[in-house]
């Protein structure tokens, strides 16, 4: 774990912003993994549990009309990108009233209207498609960047270094954030990565890269505001590696195996990117223990709001199963 | 000795060229190396080197001269101390391809003309009386792109040599000189990264042209064109367009082997999300094409390198558009059907021309669109007809006459007074050796025994 020492600048108001953007994937992702067990949510499903700070640091670096664009572990980002919990939920549980109707489904969901373009299955292929969002965005002039997530995993898929050298070449404004959380599905980046430092990725191609502790969301939004406006000038794309964790296993069906109890019991005890945080606000008595209990209440009360709306909504009409597969030519 | 200088083939495909210039002449010194001429092809310009040290004795074939065949000699070099007496003009102007083995079988000469196209049988929509004008279907492409791009600021292409080398097949010349390097964009050589660059400029808000060199390169793209350009429109519930188009030549060129010679048709014409289009004269690639650059969804845009050189008829119409999804009757006739696409209805006519001669009367469907199919027209044929062959140069398993055939055995079993006949390219991978290329690819015979089988004519 790369570990930020000393407090980080912060006040009470952004503290407790982040506080409840971080506590809200947490919880309905615990709120997924429950209904997951239940039998309302089905296929696949990825949890976003102990990474929370590395989107909500970055959404703080995110201007309108930024785009996000992130792999299939992908509830946390729409949440951070201000996308509805219930319409999120409903997607989950496959439902009408879902962000695709349902169907999508967990790994398959987006907001043209938030600038959250997806949600993508398959392992790296979102990392040329956010680059091409880049081209757009410059082509068009509109000042935008376009915020690319992918992980430990997809850091060493061929059309990731495809897209860093067009993008690099074409100095796309393009903002690589690659989650390292330190397991790709069951095998360690020791295992599956000739060189770990995944921020020197870039190097080749002339990209800058800074490793992040992925578990303090100041420093991430720090790096991110930095990293955001070095590649908003014109100076082309930049590389962040937070270092961060999943608590859960890779998929619902993970047993995880592959690591020790021990090891991510380290992680939740020490590094948890919420307690950080709590505790700072805490200290710095920005929040007494009754006014975190009563946040906590308050999104609860989203989580089951948007669970009560995603088992209630229908299944789509089976006559959606024939639309949205090709678009009406406009004459 | 003097040395023969011939008219090099600069491609697979060339059989011709025009000499630009000379850049020696008679009595000059020239060492290996040294450039002797410019020629043309209509691919490409190219400089011709000398690969003999020599004084130049005699020009043969003077700066300007139009369609000089491959091997025609066109330069007689001096050795040291040689006189210009020595030289004999040659008895005969040597063949390119000597070394070919003569063809064991009947097969098709890549270099024979072109059929010249039936004029269309079913009415193009178009105003009667229209001026038709002559064009090479690359020019077709081009044109097609260049007023798509004049009128709509989003559209650009992207590619490897679209810009600068003025295209690989030269489809995207002259695009760079107009419309600058912002919307004709040369890519390095990676298929995967930039076909989803394309994605995402797509699904932000343009409208990519993305130009593979061959689409046997797309295949290491066809991810991103399946899983995300085709079906994410539906995954978003209706929300994620993606308005691009891939396009660049398929199937067999002319002896270039296995690995560059592979027709997708049926690959892509398998994927729901996606629109299919495959077109056979000058007037479709050009209509057709529009027609895709404005389609708002995922397009697959297969040409034919074999095609690209061929100079048609095509109607003197602004802004000319032909929808996507409409097959085009090319031939009336009662006896058969043949259908076919992109090359292979050339192959289709000419093969209805030599059965008229036999009494034997085809009508030829030109798909034009493999998905979606215009199974409408095929089944009133075959209701009309009562046999059916299916043509096409890609393998015969799950292929796109496969498909026609079971859709006609649904829908019109009743009528068939023959099973239907497939034909198709040899089930092995596609050999470089002349003769055998020659013997794996369908050719206008083979369409011609397949429709006797049908008609149970000897």
């Amino acid at each position: 774990m790369v570990k930020t020492s000393g407090k980080l600048k912060s006040s009470k108001a952004e503290l407790l912003r982040l506080y409840k953007q971080m506590l809200l994937i947490r919880r309905f992702e615990e709120k997924a993994g429950q209904l997951y067990g239940m039998g309302f949510i089905a296929g696949f499903c990825h949890l976003y549990i102990g990474q929370e700070a590395v989107v909500v640091g970055i959404r703080g670096a995110m201007k309108d009309g930024d785009q996000m664009i992130t792999s299939y572990r992908d509830h946390g980002h729409m949440l951070a990108c201000d996308m509805e919990p219930r319409g999120v939920m409903a997607e989950l549980t496959g439902r009408r009233d879902g962000y695709s109707r349902g169907k999508g489904g967990s790994m398959h969901m987006f907001s043209v209207e938030k600038n959250f373009y997806g949600g993508h299955g398959i392992v790296g292929a979102q990392v040329p498609i956010g680059a091409g969002l880049s081209l757009a965005n410059k082509y068009l002039g509109n000042g935008a960047i376009s915020i690319v997530f992918f992980g430990d995993g997809a850091a060493n898929q061929g059309q990731v270094y495809e897209t860093f050298n067009m993008a690099k070449l074409w100095s796309l404004p393009t903002l690589f954030v690659i989650e390292n959380n330190q397991y790709a599905m069951g095998t360690s980046i020791k295992r599956a990565s000739a060189q770990t430092e995944l921020y020197k990725r870039g190097i080749s191609f002339g990209i800058k890269g800074v490793q992040v502790d992925g578990m303090n969301v100041l420093a991430v939004q720090e790096a991110a505001l930095k990293a955001a406006k070095h590649v908003r000038s014109g100076k082309g794309p930049l590389i962040l590696e937070m270092m961060t964790y999943r608590y859960r296993g890779h998929s619902m069906s993970d047993p995880a195996k592959y690591r020790t109890r021990e090891e991510v019991n380290e992680v939740r005890e020490d590094h948890d990117p919420i307690d950080r945080v709590k505790n700072r606000l805490l200290d710095e008595k920005w929040a007494g223990l009754e006014d975190l209990k009563a946040i906590d209440k308050e999104i609860k009360a989203v989580v089951n709001d948007a669970s009560d709306f995603a088992k209630a909504s229908p299944e789509p009409d089976p006559s959606e199963l024939y639309t949205d597969v090709l678009l009406e030519v406009e004459t | 000795m003097s040395v023969d200088v011939q008219m090099p083939a600069l491609s697979p495909t060339m059989e011709e060229g025009a000499l630009i210039k000379w850049m020696v002449k008679e009595g000059d010194e020239v060492r290996s190396g040294d450039i002797l001429a410019e020629i043309e092809t209509d691919k490409a310009t190219m400089e011709v080197e000398a690969v003999d040290e020599g004084i130049v004795g005699k020009i043969l074939v003077a700066a300007g001269s139009q369609n000089v065949a491959v091997g025609t000699v066109i330069l007689q070099l001096l050795e040291d101390g040689e006189g210009a007496d020595v030289l004999k003009t040659p008895a005969k102007q040597v063949a390119a391809a000597a070394n070919v083995t003569p063809e064991p079988a009947p097969a098709p000469n890549p270099a024979a003309p072109p059929v010249a196209p039936q004029p269309p049988a079913q009415e193009l929509d178009i105003p009667a009386g229209t001026k038709m004008v002559e064009i090479s279907v690359r020019d077709a492409l081009r044109d097609a792109m260049a007023e798509e791009m004049r009128r709509d600021e989003r559209v650009f292409i992207m590619g490897e040599e679209v810009a600068q080398y003025q295209g690989a097949y030269k489809v995207t010349r002259e695009l760079l000189a107009e419309f600058g390097d912002k919307r004709v964009i040369d890519t390095p050589i990676t298929e995967h990264g930039f076909a989803g660059i394309g994605v995402g400029a797509a699904m932000g808000g343009l409208r990519p042209i993305v130009e593979f060199m061959t689409w046997n390169f797309a295949m290491q793209a066809i991810d991103q064109i399946i899983n995300s350009a085709a079906k994410t429109l539906y995954m978003s519930g209706g929300q994620m367009r993606c308005p691009i188009v891939f396009r660049g030549p398929n199937g067999a060129a002319s002896r270039v082997g296995a690995q560059h010679s592979h027709d997708y048709s049926s690959w892509y014409a398998n994927v729901p999300g996606l629109k299919v289009v495959a077109p056979y004269d000058a007037a479709d690639a050009k209509g057709l094409l529009k027609a895709a650059i404005r389609d708002p969804n995922p397009i697959v845009f297969l040409e034919h390198e074999m095609m690209y050189g061929e100079v048609m008829d095509i109607p003197d119409i602004e802004d000319y558009i032909v929808p996507i999804g409409k097959a085009l009757v090319r031939r009336v006739g009662t006896d058969v059907t043949i259908t076919a696409h992109s090359r292979m209805v050339g192959r289709a006519l000419e093969a209805a021309s030599e059965l008229e001669k036999e009494g034997i009367s085809a009508e030829v469907i030109d798909l034009r669109t493999l998905r979606p199919l215009d199974s409408a027209t095929i089944i009133a044929s075959v209701k009309k007809t009562n046999r059916i062959v299916c043509a096409e140069e890609g393998w015969g398993q799950s292929g796109i006459g496969a498909e026609i055939a079971a859709r006609v055995m649904e829908q019109a079993f009743d009528y068939l007074d023959a099973p239907p006949a497939r034909v198709f390219q040899k089930d092995v991978p596609l050999p470089y050796a002349g003769n055998l290329e020659a013997l794996s690819l369908p050719n206008a015979r083979d369409v011609v025994a397949a429709v006797k089988e049908v008609c149970y004519v000897k």
